[in-house]
């Protein structure tokens, strides 16, 4: 299974989102210092999840490291996140 | 008090200086994507901030994720508090709030021309 494919199995089962984008941004850093010649090292993750609601940014994404320590302490080297309510994300015309 | 000088020293960081961001590289020369992006937040808003830079360290790289329970870099704290990383930093500054929080703690903000 991809990276790609982990992190949205893990994101669904932890917060049956609403909306679950997950991007993978590895080849915008190919080359950069430090980065991981993988082609799975880079991701853009959007959650909107009703589990975050009445929760700040610093513990929604908290929540989200948790599930996915393991990528964290493996091949994911960057992950850029927005966790939102379904009511935020409808707000921002996202 | 923790048996981790690394703790130990970040702690002090944290205590001493009124904005210190944790950053791969130095504010001058960033080496990383996420941490540019705050330094380049924090330069607009005008704010004086310390930067450490983690590379430097071993200790206070692996230290800092322990210290905030948060696994990522740059690492924002302001008066001894832990604000976010790249992505709540971006946010709240395009929603305003950055510079609210920052006012409201007593940091000096002026937005640069």
């Amino acid at each position: 299974m991809s990276v790609e494919d982990t992190i949205r199995r893990k994101l669904t089962e932890a917060f049956q989102p609403e909306r679950l984008d997950v991007e993978n941004e590895s080849h915008l850093h190919h080359g950069h210092h430090g980065s991981p010649q993988t082609g799975e090292s880079h991701f853009r993750v959007l959650v909107a999840a009703d589990a975050f609601d009445g929760v700040n940014r610093v513990e929604r994404q908290r929540k989200i490291y948790a599930v996915l320590a393991e990528e964290l302490d493996g091949p994911v080297h960057a992950l850029a996140l927005t966790a939102l309510t379904p009511a935020e994300a409808v707000r921002r015309n996202l | 008090m923790s048996e981790n000088p690394a703790l130990e020293a970040i702690e002090s960081e944290v205590k001493s200086n009124d904005v210190v961001l944790f950053m791969k590289g130095t504010p001058v020369f960033p080496q990383c994507g996420f941490s540019a992006a705050v330094v380049q937040v924090l330069n607009h808003i005008g704010v004086k901030f310390k930067g450490v830079n983690v590379l430097e360290d071993d200790g206070i790289r692996q230290g800092i994720k322990e210290y905030s329970n948060w696994p990522t870099i740059p690492q924002l704290y302001v008066k001894g508090e832990f604000l976010g990383g790249c992505d709540i930093i971006r946010e709240m500054f395009e929603t305003g709030e950055l510079m609210e929080e920052l006012s409201t703690k007593g940091v000096d903000v002026q937005i640069q021309a």
